[in-house]
């Protein structure tokens, strides 16, 4: 699949000399949902700001369908969509008049029949009339997003996109968001909510401080960096972990009953089988296996916690 | 060009002074209104005629200027801050357009409430005084120059602005003054002669006497010295905003 999105060696400072990005280089596939992870302040919305012409970068290339953002500006705007991160609107204005007013700033001609089918795809329809002011936060959520298709783009950016909202609209969202990118959009959001991107995505970035330092499948990500664990339940307690099992790395809880092994996904290092005919080598009868395997969040705070790391000792 | 996003925001700005539209209107009429009273009926009646004009109608062009001025400038840097202020301004700054298209925009819909404005003042006026038009002509283009100006300077101050105070400042403490001692409601020529060489130094006297001379045929200083200054002052707003734009509007860093 061709890539929509090349960004080479892009890098921001600021005024005050702060180092935003430093030679951020990704690429986004064409009809991908991509999640731009990390903490407060590592460069993402910094980064779609840079995309979307909101702010100057310093150094490097951005390229659109393989059009500079800069040279081709007209071109490449005309095919991009934001949704930001803060609930940014005019009170005083209607939904209805919000949502033409984007459309227009983006070169297209108006068309009340695709904005009235857009609002009511977000269940905005009875709201048309509405102020902003009117609306609850999660509406103004989807006004935003309305805005953002308003002029229908190729590549959409959504600067976490359910920030302070509930649950149910939460996923309500999630629905829109599959829905876009089932009728050939391309999606890179940017998130706090770890399920979100395990949730949507099909590829992940980790940002911190400016720098990428990971990108791969959501899944492989999960598999290359996740670990397993294996609990297994005895019906007799035990006093200590020997035998044949002490060649594992078994921990054992309070009960003394529930032993535990944990391995990670990409090694071999573990045989299942093998340590499950270990336990009954020993004498013990099992009464339940229960295994875990590790989020995107634990992996995702484990990267980020080896990065920091790895930066004070640098 | 992008004519849709230049219309979009020339409509969007329209929109918000038909909302405000009493506001909008009651201001200028009320104080036109006032000006009448206290400088045409109170002081008026002791200053019969100046060039030959009745005092009434003498100071039309000039309360006209002072509106349009303060108006064209309070207009485009409210419009142009206020998105700043919201945080909206990230559309605009994404949309595929260029400078010059988001400046004719804001400054084309900030110069058009003006020049509504400036034809109320007309009409208020008509009903305290004789309103003599000899070159309308030339009152259509000075009013068309001057808001366009003073739109494209209140554009500078609403790139500029840290605060709503900000927007404030300079209207208050420099148009305003300019506007009352550049002739407004008198001719420099009863000033004495050290105070009218003072006087000859305030930009906004070229305007108002241009402005008066496609009234009434009289004039402080000669009409060519006063197309000359008002287009100066354009041309200098018109530098000052692509150089500011070419460093990222101060938005964009």
């Amino acid at each position: 699949m061709k890539n929509i999105l090349e960004i080479n060696n892009v890098t921001k400072f600021y005024k005050n000399s702060v180092k935003a990005l430093e030679n951020v280089n990704l690429n986004i596939k064409e009809g991908e949902i991509f999640a731009l992870l990390g903490p407060n302040g590592a460069g993402k919305s910094t980064l779609i700001n840079s995309i979307c012409g909101i702010v100057n970068f310093n150094t490097g290339t951005i390229k659109i369908n393989n059009m500079d953002i800069i040279k081709n500006y007209r071109t490449t705007r005309k095919i991009t969509g934001i949704v930001p991160q803060e609930l940014n609107l005019e009170s005083f204005e209607t939904v209805w008049n919000n949502v033409n007013y984007s459309r227009g700033l983006f070169g297209k001609k108006p068309d009340h029949n695709y904005i009235e089918k857009l609002l009511k795809q977000l269940s905005l329809w009875d709201k048309k009339d509405n102020k902003i002011k009117e609306l609850s936060g999660g509406m103004k959520r989807r006004v935003l997003i309305a805005k953002a298709l308003s002029h229908q783009p190729k590549l959409l950016f959504l600067d976490e996109p359910t920030a302070s909202v509930d649950v149910e609209l939460r996923k309500d969202m999630w629905d829109v968001v599959k829905k876009l990118n089932q009728d050939g959009v391309t999606i890179i959001l940017t998130t706090h909510y770890i399920e979100e991107a395990e949730e949507l995505s099909d590829r992940v970035a980790v940002i911190n401080d400016g720098k990428i330092i990971l990108v791969d499948e959501k899944d492989k990500l999960i598999k290359k960096l996740g670990e397993k664990t294996i609990k297994i339940e005895l019906f007799e307690p035990i006093e200590k972990i020997n035998g044949n099992l002490s060649k594992y790395n078994f921990t054992l809880d309070q009960t003394n009953k529930i032993i535990s092994h944990t391995y990670n996904l990409n090694s071999n290092t573990t045989d299942i089988t093998e340590l499950l005919n270990d336990v009954k080598k020993d004498g013990y009868e099992i009464k339940d296996i229960n295994t875990e395997q590790s989020s995107l969040e634990e992996i995702f705070i484990k990267l980020i916690k080896e990065n920091n790391n790895e930066l004070v000792r640098n | 060009m992008n004519w849709y996003g230049i219309k979009a925001i020339y409509i969007h700005e329209m929109e918000r002074f038909r909302r405000t539209l009493f506001q909008s209107l009651a201001s200028p009429i009320i104080t036109t209104s006032l000006y009448f009273v206290v400088f045409g009926s109170a002081i008026g009646s002791r200053i019969t005629e100046i060039d030959g004009i009745n005092y009434g109608s003498y100071i039309v062009p000039g309360m006209i200027m002072l509106t349009i001025l303060t108006q064209s400038i309070s207009n485009a840097s409210f419009a142009f801050y206020f998105p700043r202020f919201t945080n909206t301004i990230y559309e605009i700054l994404a949309a595929p357009l260029s400078s010059f298209e988001i400046v004719l925009g804001f400054v084309g819909a900030a110069a058009s409430k003006s020049l509504i404005i400036g034809c109320v003042i007309i009409l208020t006026a008509n009903f305290f005084v004789d309103v003599r038009i000899d070159h309308p002509l030339l009152m259509m283009f000075f009013l068309i120059l001057t808001s366009i100006t003073f739109a494209l300077f209140g554009f500078i101050i609403g790139m500029y602005a840290e605060g709503f105070e900000g927007l404030q400042i300079i209207p208050i403490l420099i148009i305003t003054p300019l506007v009352f001692l550049g002739g407004s409601f008198y001719s420099i020529n009863m000033l004495p002669e050290f105070w009218q060489k003072i006087s000859l130094l305030n930009p906004v006297l070229y305007l108002i006497s241009g402005f008066r001379y496609s009234f009434y045929e009289v004039s402080d200083v000669s009409l060519l010295t006063s197309t000359l200054t008002i287009l100066t002052i354009l041309i200098g707003c018109i530098i000052f905003i692509t150089y500011t734009f070419s460093k990222g509007y101060r938005i964009k860093d």
